[in-house]
């Protein structure tokens, strides 16, 4: 009793930081953005994933040859004015293989990015929320999960399912979710325990009301990070699994499935190879300019 | 696969207060302890230990769990998968009474745990080969080559990531962040195409592929090591010196490095004597997760070299169907990486007794 009589004055404060704080998240936000395109490696980065998109989208209109179209009198021609970047052992020109392969890579990722912070955001929120049992339950279901080597995790998983798009995206997703619940749930443990969170308690407002309105717009710039660190992941793991044969299947182009064919001619025709890993290593390098850029200037470094 | 903000991975993964304890207090400030504190210190750890160890038993027996259930339950009938669309109704009935499928998959599951346990791992549909001897030869040959690369990364790491934390923003610094940042970005197949082109097809210095013979002498084989090892430590070598960079310059910027300078002490002493000690702390939480990264990039390190280790038998159980096998491999995999684990737990308490675990 005597709690609730003298919470009125530290409530006073928290009802207008409440009203407040969703608008200055957003603020935060777009300043975010913003200082970001000043930094120049940032910037970088932010053009490098923006060519891929592009060539996702539009990439079929783009490419010089349709991707599967096989030119035998011309297998294994080295980069000419013909063929920019070479054929493969099907006569296959490259560069095409390489702008439409962009297409599965970026699905592939986006899906199974957004759908691991999906995942991860809501065990996190909600273990860290309700805390106790629940919190218990959700963390020893990551321990488990993050008990397994990622790639082997996927493996393990694609191997009984066999390899279709929606279920490489969800084994990717649930590769990555514990560790995103895992960053989710230390910065909702610190979260909830602010005074808005308290004034939205006694003004009425219910769990859900709280997790949605109060806690989330918190985590926004945490999960901006987090997106742009697993959207490089993904694109690892996915080429990874690609590699492995485990990916998109052929004849569609696959950029580690190019690696892996074009590893038998790498000692005489080392174009097949090359350009599908420079595909793969450019975009990388591109996702984690931009991830480091957010990453620093949301003065989110988890450390 | 892990990857630059790995960072984060340190601190997800300990759960984030392990990271910042490491660095505000100078060793040299614990008080002396006495017998009493030692028995203390000594019990803790003990109890500290016991506990890890009985959490992984229970962490292990869930991934055996999940194994299992993903291999054998998830696929419906796995004996339908292993021969195809074209088997008979009495081939299928032979192999399923030959895996068991004909019992409660309860049953089952504790008469392969059990027969784990006692060292009988099943055996190989494919080779009709006892699984344990075969996963032992296999994790000789990857741990020869994940053990090297971990130490190399691991002492090629904690030196560039020492010398770009003592360099700040001047050119050490960023020439080394700029080179592992490209590294981090390389998934290991990629890594080892690219040092293949160079090393084997351009130099011509060393072997593309890794065909080891059994008789070959140690130097001999040694040569076909250096480019699967190499690969892998460039993948790994980047979570390394960026941690220890990171880790270094926020304890060169606390109270106490800036006491121990305006003591008089000299530049050399306050580095080695008080930075580095504490430093190095998170490394160790790093260290552990590399084996993670070490395991994941052998499957596909192996791959490209044709490298007869762990990772080339998880594929070939995989293609074939080998269910007792990819059961063995996954179980394997995924101890060795709880035990890195814990060791990597252990041993930061160890180095660290103000950690109190909860």
């Amino acid at each position: 009793m005597t709690q609730s009589i003298s919470l009125p004055t530290q409530n006073m404060a928290g009802v207008t930081q409440q009203f407040d704080l969703p608008k200055t998240s957003t603020r935060a936000t777009q300043s975010q953005w913003t200082r970001m395109l000043r930094n120049p490696t940032a910037l970088l980065g932010l053009v490098i994933v923006l060519i891929y998109l592009v060539l996702a989208l539009f990439g079929e209109w783009i490419a010089p040859y349709p991707s599967t179209e096989q030119h035998l009198n011309d297998a294994l021609q080295p980069p000419s004015s013909t063929y920019w970047l070479g054929t493969d052992q099907f006569g296959r020109d490259i560069l095409s293989r390489v702008i439409v392969g962009s297409r599965s890579m970026i699905l592939l990722a986006t899906a199974s990015t957004a759908l691991a912070l999906l995942l991860g955001a809501f065990t996190g929120l909600v273990a860290a929320y309700f805390g106790g049992w629940i919190d218990e339950i959700m963390m020893r279901a990551t321990d488990v999960l993050l008990s397994f080597p990622a790639l082997l995790l996927a493996l393990l998983i694609l191997s009984t399912l066999g390899s279709a798009m929606s279920y490489l995206v969800l084994c990717i997703a649930v590769v990555f979710a514990p560790a995103i619940a895992r960053v989710v749930r230390s910065v909702v443990l610190e979260l909830k325990t602010r005074e808005f969170v308290d004034a939205a308690r006694m003004i009425g407002a219910s769990h859900s009301r709280i997790m949605r309105r109060e806690i989330l717009p918190n985590l926004m710039s945490t999960l901006l990070v987090e997106t742009a660190i697993y959207f490089g992941y993904a694109i690892l793991v996915g080429s990874g699994l690609g590699f492995l044969g485990m990916g998109v299947q052929p004849p569609s182009p696959d950029w580690g499935l190019q690696v892996s064919d074009g590893r038998n001619f790498l000692l005489t025709a080392a174009w097949v190879v090359i350009f599908p890993a420079l595909a793969i290593a450019s975009l990388v390098i591109g996702v984690n300019l931009l991830a480091d850029g957010l990453a620093s200037n949301s003065g989110n470094h988890h450390l | 696969m892990i990857h630059p903000v790995t960072l984060n991975l340190v601190s997800f993964w300990r759960g984030a207060k392990v990271t910042r304890l490491a660095t505000h207090i100078h060793p040299t400030f614990i008080p002396r302890l006495s017998n009493d504190h030692l028995l203390y210190y000594t019990q803790a750890m003990f109890q500290f230990f016991l506990r890890r160890l009985l959490f992984m038993l229970l962490i292990l027996f869930f991934v055996s769990l999940v194994v299992f259930t993903v291999t054998t339950i998830l696929p419906g009938d796995a004996a339908q998968m292993i021969l195809g669309q074209k088997a008979t109704p009495a081939t299928l009935a032979a192999l399923r009474t030959r895996l068991g499928l004909d019992q409660p998959a309860t049953l089952r599951y504790v008469r392969w745990i059990g027969g784990v346990l006692r060292g009988d791992w099943g055996e190989s549909l494919i080779m009709n080969l006892p699984v344990a001897p075969l996963l032992l030869q296999r994790l000789g040959n990857s741990a020869v080559l994940a053990l090297l690369a971990w130490v190399v990364s691991a002492l090629l790491g904690i030196g560039l990531g020492i010398i770009a934390g003592l360099n700040r923003n001047r050119w050490p610094d960023r020439l080394i962040t700029i080179v592992t940042t490209f590294f981090v970005s390389f998934p290991p197949f990629v890594i080892a195409v690219f040092l293949i082109i160079v090393f084997s097809l351009w130099l011509r210095w060393l072997p593309a592929s890794s065909m080891i013979d059994a008789n070959a002498n140690f130097f001999a084989s040694l040569r076909f090591l250096i480019l699967p090892t190499l690969t892998l430590t460039l993948g790994s070598l980047a979570e390394v010196a960026r941690l220890v960079r990171s880790s270094l310059l926020e304890v060169l910027d606390s109270d106490y490095i800036r006491t121990a300078h305006s003591k008089g002490l000299p530049n050399r002493w306050v580095i080695l004597r008080h930075a580095l000690r504490n430093a190095l702390l998170p490394a160790i939480s790093v260290l552990a997760l590399n084996v993670g990264y070490l395991m994941s990039g052998t499957v596909l390190v192996e791959r490209v070299f044709a490298y007869p280790g762990l990772g080339r038998l998880l594929l070939q159980a995989i293609s074939q169907r080998d269910l007792p096998l990819l059961q063995g491999v996954a179980l394997l995999s995924a101890a060795i990486y709880t035990l890195a684990n814990l060791a990597a737990d252990v041993v930061y308490f160890w180095v660290n007794p103000r950690i109190r675990y909860s």
